[in-house]
């Protein structure tokens, strides 16, 4: 087959597959993040430890109660939620108030707190956790090799983003959430009860978190420091396809996951800024981000 | 909007700022020998060392008992970051600290090396596995002990060459560390009449998706992938071949650096076969077995490796030099102390007898093991076959090919 730039065709669509699977966890992380800030003005950087709490929760469901993947694929979320409403309801609503940089350092900070405990508990090496028998095993799509479970990841998380886009742009209680983001108190006179509504949509965009890293938890290692990895990388994501917007931030995740799978191939070393760099560009020519309203 | 932005900004420079230094907690006295281990407590090597250095420190300094002196152990995290690193060594040697300890990722102990020459103080190395310690960047102050690159090289990749695996492709975690071992195993590979068809460098320690350099490899068709990594890198690396069939369909994985903890990490179950080695397996002999058994109330639930217990056996060797010096002297100069601790002869139960080499080389015997089947294991840590070891006196790069100044053609 034709080479592309020096690459063999075949490699490059791979890698161009590849990068889809890694922007869909971004494109779920950076979702979450946003319904939270679109909301709740808060900027969850713990997200990255619930990421990591939910891959946690399901290898607890395994080992302890023997509790296999579909279920945690349900429970873990869940639970991870619970950990997040009340952590909204005990730190987080106390500062709704106040400038966005005391939701950013508190939830900095939580998540600090976090990440500390499960290292002393489980140690830094991580966990073992299997791919579930019914996702094992690969499909040979001629140009490479596709695990099941990568493709089950991908149709997982577009199923995720696209229920969570419907949800918020086209139900009765997506047009409630949009209208307590625009005059909280107008919403609350027509006896919505926009606290309630606040603090379950903090534990739904953590919920996405721990769905993302219960899908994450068969492919890489489940460890404490698995969620810092990433998050930073989300921020970037949200920054570039412009905070708050929901439709922006899934297709920002996806296409920066090829952009980065791209780069794996052309500069393998540069492969941890490329998202930056694009950042950098993003914010200079359009500081509210692609799809961002000024 | 845009305040958040910015303020998002702020926030992830200042995470990156976050280091405090640890300070120390008494006035220095003349009559406290300080060893400070300077180890990953927070990031991906700390299971490999971390706590349990430290703990394996403290073993040594209790068994080595009151000869006269006191002997106080202090700690920091560098977080695999350079400057942190080299900031707390300053401030330590600054303070009254007589021997810094441990220090894994091979970029920051090769920073922390020049400060204990420009300081003239002590300094062993038993976490940074870089060859150049003793080679082109070796120092009259320094040792470096259990294990380096080229012993790994030689070992692992000597016997997969051995085994038919004659062409390799690397995939490598883009700092010294990962450098050096492509390096030296490159080198033994060519030698050995096998050839590198590639290598990728990967941005460490922000990587955790191997998935496209394991399909580049692949697509290089080489019969061997080196993993020039370590710690969750290669755990990532292996659970990833896994999956995408690699090993199933005739490639070789060479997993170059790999401790027991990580065996852990992954499970018998995806961990089986790989050959690996280490200088160090606690059921390897009466010795290995006794000394675990006393360093299993410090360890918990956790085995000691190679890593861990390399401070348990270095702490004990300096402290012998110290005792045999006296302590005014051993202070006065670090260049003096591993004079000493050259001119004696190592004995522990971690690592039988052996010797200090001109050059800071520790000299030990290197062990290939291959890692058993779920089925082979009968008790929980049971996890190495011994089937290759390599004398101390032919594990590590002969003393004239380095590069090292101390060296005396």
């Amino acid at each position: 087959m034709d080479d592309i730039f020096g690459i063999p065709a075949p490699l490059l669509f791979g890698q161009l597959l590849l990068g889809l699977i890694n922007g869909a966890f971004y494109a779920m992380l950076s979702l979450g993040l946003a319904v939270i800030f679109g909301l709740l003005n808060i900027v969850n950087l713990a997200h990255g430890a619930q990421f990591m709490m939910g891959a946690f929760a399901a290898w607890m469901l395994l080992a302890w109660g023997g509790i296999g993947y579909w279920w945690a694929l349900l429970l873990a979320p869940i639970i991870v939620a619970v950990t997040g409403v009340i952590l909204e309801k005990l730190f987080i609503s106390r500062l709704y108030k106040l400038d966005h940089l005391y939701g950013l350092l508190l939830t900095f900070g939580l998540a600090l707190i976090i990440e500390g405990i499960f290292r002393n508990e489980f140690g830094s090496s991580g966990l073992p956790y299997r791919i579930p028998p019914e996702l094992s095993g690969a499909w040979d799509l001629g140009f490479m090799f596709l695990p099941i479970y990568r493709g089950w990841v991908v149709i997982a998380a577009l199923v995720l983003c696209l229920a969570t886009w419907l949800i918020i742009e086209k139900t009765r209680l997506g047009a409630y959430l949009r209208a307590a983001t625009e005059n909280a108190a107008l919403v609350q006179a027509f006896g919505v009860n926009v606290p309630r509504m606040v603090t379950l949509t903090y534990g739904f965009g953590v919920a996405l978190a721990a769905a993302a890293g219960v899908l994450a938890a068969p492919i890489y290692s489940v460890n404490p420091q698995m969620g810092s990895n990433l998050i930073i990388v989300v921020f970037a994501v949200v920054v570039i396809g412009g905070m708050g917007s929901i439709l922006g931030s899934i297709l920002t995740g996806f296409t920066l996951g090829v952009v980065e799978g791209l780069t794996k191939v052309f500069w393998p070393e540069a492969s941890a800024t490329v998202i930056f760099v694009i950042m950098a560009i993003v914010l200079v020519a359009r500081p509210a981000g692609l799809f961002g309203r000024a | 909007m845009s305040a958040t932005r910015r303020s998002l900004l702020a926030a992830s420079v200042g995470a990156t700022l976050m280091p405090g230094l640890p300070r120390l907690s008494r006035a220095q006295a003349a009559n406290t020998i300080r060893i400070g281990v300077l180890n990953d407590q927070s990031g991906p090597y700390r299971d490999i060392s971390g706590p349990y250095g430290i703990e394996c420190t403290r073993q040594a300094v209790a068994e080595f008992g009151d000869k006269g002196f006191a002997v106080e152990v202090i700690t920091a995290d560098h977080q695999n970051k350079p400057d942190v690193g080299v900031n707390i060594a300053r401030q330590w040697y600054d303070q009254g600290v007589d021997l810094i300890l441990d220090v894994p990722t091979s970029s920051v102990g090769l920073a922390v090396n020049n400060v204990a020459r420009e300081k003239n103080k002590a300094y062993i190395n038993t976490g940074s596995a870089t060859s150049d310690l003793t080679g082109a960047q070796c120092s009259p102050n320094t040792v470096h002990w259990m294990y380096d690159t080229y012993m790994l090289a030689k070992s692992t990749g000597g016997a997969m060459v051995k085994a038919g695996g004659d062409s390799w492709f690397f995939i490598t975690a883009d700092y010294a560390f990962g450098h050096a071992l492509e390096r030296d195993t490159g080198t033994f590979v060519k030698a050995a009449g096998g050839r590198v068809l590639g290598a990728v460098r990967y941005p460490f320690p922000a990587t955790s998706d191997f998935s496209s350099f394991l399909v580049q490899a692949q697509a290089s068709r080489a019969k061997v992938i080196g993993l020039a990594n370590a710690g969750a890198d290669t755990i990532n690396s292996i659970k990833q071949a896994a999956e995408f069939g690699i090993t199933r369909r005739g490639t070789k994985l060479a997993a170059l650096l790999m401790f027991l903890p990580d065996v852990h990490a992954l499970g018998l179950q995806t961990a089986q076969g790989l050959v690996l080695t280490e200088s160090f397996y606690w059921d390897l002999n009466d010795r290995t077995r006794a000394v675990t058994q006393r360093l299993q109330p410090r360890l918990k639930d956790m085995k000691p490796n190679m890593a861990s217990i390399a401070n348990y056996s270095a702490a004990l060797h300096y402290l012998k030099a110290v005792a045999d010096m006296g302590i005014a002297a051993s202070k006065a100069s670090g260049v003096e102390v591993v004079n000493r601790m050259k001119a004696l002869p190592c004995d522990d139960d971690a690592f039988g007898p052996g010797r200090i080499r001109e050059d800071g080389r520790k000299l030990c015997p290197s062990y290939l093991f291959e890692v058993k089947t779920p089925a082979e294991s009968k008790a929980p840590w049971d996890y190495y076959k011994l089937i290759q070891t390599t004398p101390a006196e032919e594990a590590f790069r002969p003393l004239n090919e380095g590069g090292c100044s101390l060296v005396r053609s």
